[in-house]
């Protein structure tokens, strides 16, 4: 075995590969060899390590020193001045927003303190294309525990012990699920990965599949012997190709060494996986579309029961799980129900990794025990809101979720206490808005995603998040009616109750959620015909203060419309009929005197 | 093995059904009726227009489809309260929204579903405006009327042609409130592998798809339903000729037949021969080099005295009878017999040999 002195970590995740690591790696590659260092230090290629917003990230162990934002000219000065001469590069350190303190070990961020990594445990840490790395961390351990000193029954009993529930959203008991599929009659039994992630902005599947794919193989493979399945399926979306390629080469190893395929690990158990690319539906993350589209029919859930559990892949009973669930799994069994039990709250155990996008200082991928507050999630982990700005608002659970106001931040994450507040766990996205983002618009962000997704089969869901839009439209153009909110409330309420699937009973949560919480929003744009964040253009006038217009003729240069006249040096007018409110000229304007009303 | 029953109680009436009865049969067995758009008893269960949502005390979360509904053992169903209603007439109205109110020229006026549900709970007009779907109709063939304008998209067209025809003429495209109901590429149907065995026509419940031969002839209500065994085949389908004013005008199914209603494009469009002016309806004999106009008896006493004549001159095995599929079974009895037993020979064979 060969030693190194030193390592060196490229993020190969998909944030910093298209920031542009491999070209980083290269040069370390390059330049490691220009000093003769090729023996003494190893680099690797790992998964993301969820602080996407510094990408590309770079980390040298033994030091764990962590290089952010790092560019192809930083790479001499990592190898010249830490390799070789044992000098942090300054500049390249992580800065604290609100201190201004560089800080030099990644386990030092305050974006890491508060987490708990499990599931993401491996992730920026192994290469993960190279089996070895994970089996070096306790991988393939939990298989060859359960497979050598435990019965299927066994295992069920430990992930029912464990408290462990579906990370894809529902939150239903994992081990209950399992129980089911087992037995159900029919040969032979499936199991199925659900890596159809598709709410906008979350990405944790994503991550896991790329930063640790053999985790999630043997959380499947440990759940096929509990099940008693021969069979599975991993359906993965193709806008993840990262995924899907070190799926297969991750597959093709974990065969290659016994851990997948025929007599695993020389046992009567064999399983063997396939992968599936997704063709870009949200509604087949919804266990029936999900198995039609597998079948390779058209992406439409069908009403239960029949279960999966009963029928489910090509008529036989099927067990579905997403990334995150599996990714769980061999924790569970190689450390024990107790310890697993051990984080969370009573009826939550175990962590959940936690999409942070929009307006926080820290974006990416944050794994937290369950019951942590979002206060703590957006502020001590997230960093609070960039620039000064007032928080306003966090939509949690994707289009399905629902929109949570300042008063909801003390709220412990779980999956009942998120319900009760009319948001949802979802797959964990966390979007966070600032005081700029105006509510009606977020709801009509959510509402036209839900609108174009909906498979169309069911009237409540292809007619009415249509209409509630169309609502929603209207307001947003200074066209509402107060009469509208008891409509939009009305509609919202019976497509929860009357839809067929997960999507339309989920999809008015983001309208009832912001009436709940922001009427008020909604009654400014209606009565005082204003949006209050200043976002609906429609609502929008622009005017010029007289006292503060010098008539320097820059803004009547912007306008595409010509909407603004004025003699030179004398005070300018926009007319409200030409300007469409583009905003070109109030940015142009050297003397602020073009403002909002 | 003797099916285990389930105790249900329905709108306050007790009830046991066999287990797996879904809700709307259980109801239907005591005579209560839930408005369904998308339920058919032949087709696989959709769940897909949401009007048979019914009230379930012990299911918390939401309304479910009554058509899809198992029944459970102490189940307290409300069918028709006034939560029950308010969704249904949402859903009605949510159809409509996106629906012509043309009924004065509609062929389907008078057997519409939609109507009659419209009619039913009181839904004249919907609170939704906005966008709606509006397509050319497709009529480039000469037997089914596409107006996906009028189409529901409750998608018994595509699971009757999928799963009781197995022609797969027609599928969704597009999603979400874009979903309409087309052929491969959205191309016309007449360059689909359609067969036009017109069973969707039968099972849409709207005016969506119409019989272009019955076009502008006739609503259900004009006319008279005459039951039948289709002619041109063996099988013998059972079909209800639609008649008016002394002429046939279209062809429905009998549901209750051996065929159970299902017919092909012959049986259901192939009947414009009855009317034909060209159509014999009285015998012929060639006098002349000409044909003329005989009685029956006429006609019979010539071909008796040429059949004996040639039975007499070269013996009956100069002679041969052959009889079609058109005919019933009682009358290709009758001609084998009439060949064997009157010619005397076995020269007797039938098309559908062929």
């Amino acid at each position: 075995m060969e030693i190194f002195r030193a390592h060196v970590l490229v993020c190969g995740g998909t944030g910093c590969t298209s920031g542009g690591s491999p070209r980083i790696k290269a040069l370390l590659e390059e330049e490691l060899a220009k000093n003769g260092l090729e023996k003494e230090v190893n680099l690797v290629v790992t998964g993301c390590h969820g602080l996407c917003e510094m990408g590309p990230l770079v980390i040298v162990y033994p030091e764990g020193t962590m290089y952010v934002h790092v560019q192809p000219e930083d790479v001499s000065d990592i190898v010249s001045e830490h390799l070789l001469k044992g000098r942090i590069v300054e500049r390249l350190l992580y800065k604290e927003p609100v201190t201004a303190e560089r800080v030099p070990h990644y386990g030092d961020l305050p974006f890491y303190h508060k987490q708990e990594r499990l599931v993401l445990r491996n992730c920026g840490y192994i290469n993960p294309e190279v089996i070895e790395e994970y089996i070096g961390r306790d991988g393939y351990a939990a298989l060859a525990k359960a497979l050598a000193e435990m019965t299927p029954d066994e295992v069920i009993q430990e992930v029912l012990d464990a408290g462990l529930r579906g990370r894809g959203g529902a939150g239903f008991p994992t081990g209950l699920k399992w129980n089911f599929c087992r037995k159900a009659k029919g040969e032979p039994k499936y199991i199925v990965c659900n890596g159809d992630e598709g709410d906008p902005g979350a990405f944790m599947d994503r991550s896991i599949l790329e930063g640790d794919p053999h985790r999630v193989l043997e959380g499947m493979a440990i759940g096929a012997y509990a099940i008693g399945a021969s069979k599975a399926v991993i359906y993965v979306r193709a806008e993840y190709p990262l995924a899907v390629r070190r799926l297969h080469l991750a597959v093709k190893k974990a065969e290659e060494m016994g851990l997948l395929g025929d007599n695993i690990l020389g046992t009567d158990f064999s399983l063997h996986i396939d992968i599936k690319e997704g063709a870009g539906a949200f509604v087949c993350g919804e266990e029936t579309a999900l198995l039609a589209s597998i079948m390779g029919q058209r992406g439409m859930p069908w009403p239960r029961p029949p279960f999966p559990a009963v029928s489910g892949l090509w008529g036989k009973p099927t067990n579905i799980n997403n990334v995150e669930t599996w990714a769980n799994i061999p924790d569970i069994i190689l450390r024990g129900a107790d310890w697993f039990a051990s984080m969370g709250t009573e009826k939550c155990k175990g962590t959940k990794v936690f999409a942070l996008t929009g307006n926080v200082q820290n974006t990416g991928l944050v794994e937290v025990p369950m019951g942590i507050s979002m206060r703590e999630i957006i502020y001590d982990i997230g960093g609070g809101v960039p620039n000064g700005k007032k928080f306003k608002a966090v939509q949690i659970g994707g289009p399905s979720g629902g929109c949570l106001p300042e008063s909801q931040l003390d709220l412990g994450v779980d999956y009942e206490s998120l319900t009760g507040a009319g948001a949802i766990m979802g797959s964990g996205g966390l979007v966070v808005m600032d005081e700029d983002t105006c509510i009606v618009d977020v709801a009509r962000f959510f509402l036209s995603f839900t609108r174009a997704e909906s498979c169309g089969k069911c009237t409540p869901c292809r007619e009415g998040i249509m209409r509630m839009l169309e609502i929603l439209d209207r307001i947003s153009a200074g066209e509402g009616r107060m009469e509208d909110l008891d409509l939009l409330e009305k509609t919202a309420h019976i497509i929860q109750d009357t839809s067929l699937c997960g999507l339309g009973q989920t999809a008015p949560n983001p309208i009832l959620s912001t009436l709940r919480y922001f009427r008020d929003e909604y009654v400014a744009h209606i009565k005082d015909q204003r949006c209050p964040a200043g976002v609906c253009t429609a609502l929008l006038t622009y005017y010029i203060k007289p006292e503060l217009c010098r008539g320097c003729t820059a803004c009547t240069k912007v306008c595409p419309t010509g909407a603004i006249t004025g003699e030179r040096k004398a005070v300018h007018v926009i007319d409200p009929e030409k300007c469409i409110k583009c905003g070109a000229c109030a940015e142009r304007c050297p003397f602020d005197a073009i403002v909002q009303a | 093995m003797p099916l285990k029953m389930v105790e249900l109680t329905i709108d306050g009436r007790q009830v046991s059904v066999p287990e797996g009865t879904t809700i709307l049969e259980a109801a239907e067995s005591l005579g209560i009726e839930i408005p369904t758009l998308c339920h058919d008893r032949d087709l696989i269960v959709a769940g897909a227009c949401r009007l048979c949502v019914v009230e379930v005390e012990q299911i918390k979360k939401n309304l479910p489809a009554a058509c899809a509904q198992p029944v459970g053992a102490g189940m307290v169903v409300h069918t028709n309260n006034p939560r029950v209603r308010e969704a249904r007439r949402t859903v009605l109205e949510l159809i409509i929204a996106n629906h012509p109110l043309d009924c004065l020229t509609c062929e389907e006026n008078g057997k519409c579903k939609l109507q009659k549900y419209c009619y039913e709970y009181g839904v004249q007009d919907s609170p939704y405006e906005g966008e709606t779907r509006e397509y050319e109709i497709d009529d480039s063939n000469p037997f089914i009327e596409r107006d996906m304008t009028k189409c529901i998209l409750c998608g018994k067209c595509v699971r009757v042609c999928a799963e009781i025809q197995g022609v797969n003429a027609i599928d969704f495209i597009n999603r979400g409130f874009d979903t309409k109901i087309g052929t491969f590429y959205d191309g016309e149907l007449i360059d689909s592998p359609c067969l036009y065995c017109g069973q969707c026509i039968y099972m849409c419940p709207v005016g969506a798809l119409a019989a272009i031969p019955s076009r502008g002839l006739g609503r259900d209500y004009d006319v008279e339903k005459v039951a039948t065994t289709c002619p041109y085949c063996g099988v013998g389908c059972q079909l209800a000729l639609n008649v008016r004013n002394d002429r046939i005008v279209g062809v429905t199914n009998i549901a209750d037949s051996h065929n159970q209603g299902y017919l092909c494009v012959k049986g259901r469009f192939g009947y414009e021969f009855v009317h034909s002016p060209d159509r014999l309806t009285k015998p012929l004999i060639k006098r002349n080099g000409k044909f003329e106009q005989a009685s029956w008896d006429e006609a019979l006493d010539l071909v008796a005295e040429k059949l004996g004549a040639i039975k007499a001159e070269y013996g009956p095995d100069a002679i041969a009878g052959l009889t079609s599929a058109k005919c019933t079974n009682e009358e290709n009895y009758l001609f084998q017999k009439f060949v064997r037993a009157v010619i005397g020979t076995n020269n007797i064979d039938h098309c559908a040999r062929l």
